[in-house]
């Protein structure tokens, strides 16, 4: 069963870990569908969220072959039900005066924001799932989109369990 | 050469970073210092390399240097095979050393081959300065970026203070777990700048932690399974050589009465001559070996990874067995078999733990019997032993030279060999007892291996005896370290065995290419009428002479023990013997590729009859 599976991977902050990963992933003929990387409560390790598109089986080999990757600390598989997953994106959509309140309604529906208007055009921002974005991406087309860029997926898991816990006990004992 | 102490895989240790203690004495050095001193305290006894622009500051404090010998080879490509040929002959890890650019890409080879076969190696490289990464300076080149894909782990240092950390991370990542090569970049200004020197380095990798230790409940599995089977196997891969664990194989061998496969990289690992061993497996393995497999119920794979010129084609694999597979590297487990019983471990805790598992079966009465599959394989090894017929025309037999090389050599003699039919040869002919004393390119199939990991290994483990058995085109790509070995009382042999071709491959073209021989004569040209006469150009003799050392040729049968033991009583200058023999010689048994194991050929157009009906 092919699927998608969100990986969280936390891993020490050093120059060029983005590029291990990706070459792992080209060399391996595993697809990613996003990837997002961005810092942590903790200045030294840095969190990637991957998403990628493989059957179970080979998940097991993505995961084994990162955690070969020397500067990766942890990968936990954060299982939709049990996490919070989000994406961002900026769509810039054709407008004109009688089409605009039609948006600016849509907009409202999916709860995003209107953050930039110009006389042909209405910029919109949309956080939430990429099933909510995708439903909301799907209304704006009719007017036209000009314009499209969009967030990896970044996730955390429900609950007051944090993953970087027992990574950060082992970085402070080494610390 | 004076033997010091030596890099392991047991030390360094990684330090943590608040457990260590004040360091002892601090020296002000340069970078360049540093890294000498580095090489020393963690024991890199011999260095295989060419100085350059950028390496050149490590090579001033090099020189005086009384615990690092530095072997100035003739090419980056001979200086890493050597530290790989060094470094499976010894147990420790290899070093080799090359300036930016050109220097550092001419080591990708030896690297990726070292990759593929897990060979613990440091190849340290100079980088253009600092401030000049990324402006496409001159002998420039990305080389963390470039072996990324081929290194355990890469290191680019740009900071003098960083040097012995990094070295000791290099050496540590390098030997522990599943071994393999790092790669060190250190940029020129780093290797000019003032620092401080102190050992040991606080060490600093949170995300490298191999598990050895298995799992005790696996560990029980396992041996229930050897109990319950009746048709097993031990499948024993180079994992056993690497983690020391020859003598605890042998006991868990006797003790269950199992029959051994050692691969390609595991020669050695189990004694040849011993009765339960059943030969190699794999495209080119015994039939007894390769249908051992195909019908067992049972694998216990021990550091092996079920490679495809084992396995051939996957999915007609050991249809009827369960799977036992233990690694130290938790990603070759269930990689290309699933695994029944996953064991990460290291392959000597692991077999340790095995032996006590299985005497509390035998103590609980349950032994397995493995008396019918014994018959079946007595029968199979009977009627199809490996072998070899002579030429008709009375000129040389290549797996005879190999088999006489083998049989005439000292106790303890070190073969390496290159990529080819000549490798497979050397894998059936010569009887392996002694772990270490077989050295190849098995993954990644290097041709040009030969001379200079001999080099290494001769350099490693001077009181040994090192032959390099090498083919006529093999020996054409490297070597030129013949140079090295004689000018540094490097003492080498090598046997080429020259049939003038590329001999695997125009084996292939014979069997399915319609004996279409394209690109595939070495000898004096497509026109050549003297075939089976050898190259002739270059005279081998004459190009080994010209290199230092002692050459000699020998064509007629008659005289192959007489050259071979002149070749074994000169120690004091490298050896070659120019061995001229039949081109028609071929590799057998075989498993074409792309085919199952089922259809392996004993011979050309004989396919074994295992009495078991013609749909099995």
């Amino acid at each position: 069963m092919s699927t998608k599976h969100t990986l969280s991977v936390l891993v020490e902050n050093t120059p060029g870990i983005l590029a291990r990963i990706a070459a792992l992933f080209s060399r391996r003929g595993f697809n990613i569908d996003s990837l997002a990387v961005g810092i942590t409560e903790h200045p030294d390790i840095s969190r990637i969220t991957i998403v990628v598109n493989v059957e179970d089986l080979p998940l097991e080999q993505v995961t084994k072959q990162l955690n070969k990757l020397v500067n990766v600390l942890k990968i936990v598989e954060l299982e939709p039900s049990a996490a919070i997953q989000r994406e961002l994106v900026l769509v810039k959509v054709r407008a004109d005066n009688e089409t605009r309140s039609q948006i600016v309604e849509i907009v409202q529906l999916f709860r995003a924001k209107t953050v930039d208007v110009s006389p042909e055009a209405v910029t919109i921002e949309a956080t939430g799932s990429s099933d909510k974005l995708d439903a909301m991406l799907k209304m704006l087309e009719q007017f036209g989109v000009k314009e499209l860029v969009q967030s990896g997926t970044i996730a955390i898991g429900r609950g007051s369990r944090s993953i970087t816990d027992r990574s950060l006990r082992a970085l402070d004992r080494s610390a | 050469m004076l033997m010091t102490e030596q890099a392991t895989g047991h030390h360094p240790q990684p330090r943590p970073r608040n457990g260590g203690q004040p360091a002892a004495t601090v020296e002000h050095v340069t970078g360049a210092q540093s890294l000498i001193r580095s090489l020393e305290e963690v024991g890199a006894d011999t260095v295989f390399g060419i100085p350059g622009g950028a390496i050149l500051p490590a090579y001033d404090p090099m020189m005086d240097s009384k615990r690092v010998r530095h072997i100035l080879v003739r090419h980056e490509q001979g200086a890493g095979h050597a530290a790989t040929g060094y470094a499976q002959a010894t147990g420790k890890v290899g070093v080799c050393m090359a300036t930016s650019g050109p220097g550092a890409t001419n080591l990708v080879t030896p690297i990726a081959d070292a990759h593929m076969d897990s060979v613990p190696l440091v190849a340290i490289t100079g980088q253009v300065a600092s401030k000049a990464i990324g402006t496409d300076a001159f002998q420039e080149a990305d080389i963390c970026g470039i072996t990324m894909p081929i290194t355990k782990h890469n290191f680019l240092v740009t900071k003098a203070e960083d040097i012995p950390r990094t070295i000791a991370e290099a050496f540590h990542i390098a030997s522990t777990g599943r071994p393999g090569p790092v790669l060190v970049d250190i940029a020129k200004d780093a290797l000019q700048a003032k620092t401080t020197f102190s050992w040991p380095p606080q060490t600093d990798l949170p995300g490298y932690r191999p598990v050895t230790k298995p799992h005790a409940k696996q560990i029980r599995e396992a041996a229930k399974l050897i109990s319950a089977a009746k048709r097993p196997v031990l499948y024993v891969g180079g994992g056993v050589i690497k983690a020391g664990a020859t003598a605890e194989l042998k006991i868990l061998a006797e003790l269950t009465g199992a029959p051994v496969t050692t691969t390609l990289m595991a020669l050695g690992s189990f004694p040849d001559s011993h009765p339960l061993h059943v030969g190699m497996p794999g495209m080119h393995g015994a039939v007894t070996a390769v249908t051992a497999l195909q019908k067992a119920d049972l694998i216990v794979a021990l550091g092996a990874r079920f490679d495809d010129r084992v396995t051939g084609r996957l999915d007609s694999f050991a249809p009827y067995a369960k799977i036992v597979h233990a690694d130290i590297d938790p990603a070759e487990i269930g990689k290309n078999r699933a695994a029944d019983v996953p064991i990460v471990g290291d392959a000597r805790e692991v077999i340790a733990d095995l032996v006590q598992a299985v005497q509390a079966e035998h103590s609980e009465g349950n032994k397995g019997d493995y008396t019918a599959w014994w018959s079946d394989l007595n029968r199979w090894r009977e009627t199809y032993p490996l072998g070899y017929d002579l030429p008709e025309d009375g000129s040389l037999s290549p797996q005879q030279v190999i088999q006489r090389i083998g049989q005439l050599a000292p106790e303890g003699t070190i073969f390496a060999a290159g990529v080819g039919q000549h490798q497979m040869w050397a894998a059936h002919f010569i009887d392996y007892e002694q772990p270490a004393t077989w050295l190849n390119s098995g993954g990644a199939g290097t041709m040009g291996y030969a001379v200079p990991a001999a080099m290494g290994a001769k350099a490693g483990m001077p009181d040994r005896t090192v032959w390099a058995v090498d083919g006529d085109g093999c020996f054409q790509m490297t070597n030129q370290e013949l140079t090295t070995c004689a000018l540094n009382n490097i003492p080498i042999k090598v046997a080429i065995i020259n049939n003038g071709a590329l001999g695997m491959v125009r084996q292939w073209q014979t069997l399915f290419y319609n004996q279409r021989y394209s690109n595939t004569v070495l000898h004096s040209g497509p026109d050549d009428v003297q075939a089976n006469k050898g190259t002739r150009v270059p005279d081998f003799v004459k190009l080994s002479e010209a290199m230092g050392c002692v050459a000699l040729r020998c064509e007629d049968p008659a005289d192959l023990d007489k050259v071979i033991a002149q070749a074994n009583a000169i120690n004091d200058r490298p050896v070659v013997v120019d061995f001229i023999v039949h081109e028609d010689a071929q590799v057998w048994p075989m498993v074409a590729a792309g085919t199952s194991n089922d259809e392996v050929m004993a011979a050309r157009g004989v396919r074994p009859d295992f009495g078991d009906g013609e749909d099995d």
